[in-house]
């Protein structure tokens, strides 16, 4: 084994060029990729936090007796996915209000009467905290006549959730068109590497080489590429994420996340796929070769 | 089929054809080669010497017949046999084949990594037999530097190091002045009593006289009965 390991890095030496293009082809291919994917983890994050402060409130119209409210809050206790619903009345809704703006305790000053309206505050049970369901349970909120109207928290996060999703997609579509391009380079330097030692490794089959002899070099030589290639591109990424990460955090001042690079798990994910990557092309490579 | 009769060959060339294209290289070649005997294969250039040969470790395979070499049809015999049939066999080739880009060490030394022997050991054999043949010298240089002579010498200590059980020998003192080719025959020839099956191709008179055996002559792809 040592043999082999030492066969390959005399090859990666002796062909330092087509290697490096080789390696660097792979950086840049898991650069796009991990950049990808280091935009959906914040995103998701995003997501994430904005579905577990979600809160729905739907407010009541006025003059609803005082009576009828409790078994409304029954009924939509009943509603499938509601976690909780609380009452707040309008005297507590002005309260709520007042407190919020002590700065300017001037704008109250002239208030006779008070304008909020009576509302619930209804949680969801996790499961249902996605924009489909929320939009379902709002739909049925909004048509109990006692209900005036319904609105909830960061309603625009949950438009962005659709564009999320096309981006995923475009993200997904782009890895993979990424990975065969680099798959099909590593099988193409790792190919002209064969045919430069063609020579060589037919008189090795003539003594005796088996096959998995010949080979196996190459393997750890295709598997060097990817790995070294997707540390180099997660690198990039890396110092790229912290000169931007901060500027991103000052300027739109997203206070309920924080930016984050990818956890240890991803980043282990996306080494051994660029390694899978010197893998399958050298794989492709071999089996053409080996075959004449 | 062949016949099973002489239970101790080690090779059987039975009714062999070869066409190269149109081109006839051999014809109706049949031989039987037993165990331990050393078997000249004389004959004037492009009569077949190296196509015959070359069948038997499979660079080339047969237009009509059959080979077995020690139980195997080489027919049948599947890709992935080959290398076990080529270890079992200490190839001398014409034109040497050494790889230009390793050293004399390295080249022989292949034979042993690609079976698998443990590193000290292919030190201490390597060394050694490249000592046989006076080569322990060059043991870091590469082969394009050395002469024809001295490349025909490490090409028969790769070709005997790994311990074959036969011996194929294609002009194997064909670049060599007598003395150089003295060492090469007396190194055969204790091969030859230790047991190993030789099978010699050359047009050399002398050692053809000095090895000894029994010999055969190929004239355009056909063998002549022996005289
Ligand atoms: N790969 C090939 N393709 C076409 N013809 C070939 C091939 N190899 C050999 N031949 C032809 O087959 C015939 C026998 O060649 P071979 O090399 O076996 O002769 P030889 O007896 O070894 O000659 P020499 O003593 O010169 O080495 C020759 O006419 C040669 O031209
Ligand atoms: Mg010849």
């Amino acid at each position: 084994m040592i043999l082999h390991y030492k066969r390959a890095i005399q090859d990666i030496l002796d062909h330092k060029f087509l290697n490096a293009v080789t390696i660097i082809t792979i950086a840049i291919s898991i650069l796009i990729v991990s950049a990808f994917a280091l935009f959906f983890v914040n995103a998701s994050d995003i997501i994430s936090s904005w579905q577990k402060g979600v809160r729905i409130m739907a407010y009541l119209r006025p003059n609803i007796p005082h009576a009828d409210i409790g078994a409304l809050k029954l009924k939509i206790q009943d509603f499938y996915g509601v976690q909780n619903v609380k009452f707040i009345s309008k005297e507590e809704g002005l309260q709520m209000l007042k407190d919020q703006m002590k700065r300017q305790p001037s704008l109250f000053v002239d208030l006779k009467e008070n304008p909020l309206p009576d509302a619930f505050a209804i949680r969801m049970i996790p499961t249902s905290k996605n924009r489909e369901k929320i939009e379902g349970l709002t739909t049925r909120l909004e048509a109990l006549p006692e209900i005036n109207d319904v609105e909830y928290g960061h309603r625009w996060l949950a438009r962005f959730t659709n564009i999320f999703n096309l981006f995923k997609l475009t993200g997904f579509a782009l890895g993979g068109l990424f990975s065969v391009a680099a798959v099909f380079i590593v099988a193409n330097t790792i190919r002209l590497v064969l045919y430069t030692r063609r020579e060589e490794l037919e008189i090795m089959r003539l003594v005796g080489a088996a096959d998995s002899f010949i080979k196996a070099p190459f393997y750890i030589e295709g598997i060097i590429q990817g790995a070294l290639g997707g540390t180099i591109g997660l690198a990039v990424l890396f110092v790229t994420f912290l000169i931007v990460s901060s500027n991103v955090q000052q300027s739109f001042a997203l206070d309920f996340f924080t930016v984050r690079f990818l956890s240890i798990k991803v980043y282990g994910t996306i080494i051994f796929c660029s390694t899978c990557v010197g893998w399958l092309g050298c794989y492709l490579s071999l089996k053409q070769f080996l075959k004449s | 089929m062949i016949d099973t009769q002489s239970k101790n060959s080690i090779i059987q060339i039975f009714r062999v054809y070869k066409k190269y294209g149109g081109k006839h290289a051999l014809t109706d070649v049949t031989l039987d080669i037993p165990k331990n005997d050393s078997l000249l294969i004389s004959g004037p250039s492009g009569a077949g010497k190296t196509t015959l040969l070359k069948l038997l470790y499979l660079a080339e395979k047969v237009s009509a017949g059959q080979v077995l070499v020690d139980g195997m049809n080489l027919a049948r015999i599947s890709r992935k046999r080959i290398p076990f049939l080529r270890r079992k066999l200490g190839i001398i080739f014409q034109d040497y084949k050494l790889i230009p880009t390793k050293t004399v060490f390295d080249n022989v030394a292949i034979v042993l990594e690609a079976m698998g022997t443990k590193r000290r050991l292919i030190q201490k054999k390597v060394k050694s037999v490249l000592r046989t043949v006076g080569m322990e010298e060059r043991i870091n240089s590469f082969p394009p530097i050395l002469s024809g002579g001295e490349q025909q010498r490490v090409a028969v200590a790769r070709a005997v190091v790994g311990d074959p059980i036969i011996i194929l020998a294609d002009e194997p003192t064909g670049s060599l002045d007598s003395d150089s080719a003295n060492i090469i025959i007396e190194l055969l020839k204790k091969f030859h009593t230790r047991g190993t099956t030789l099978v010699i191709a050359t047009h050399d008179k002398e050692l053809l006289n000095k090895i000894g055996g029994r010999i055969v002559h190929l004239k355009q792809g056909c063998l002549q009965p022996s005289a």
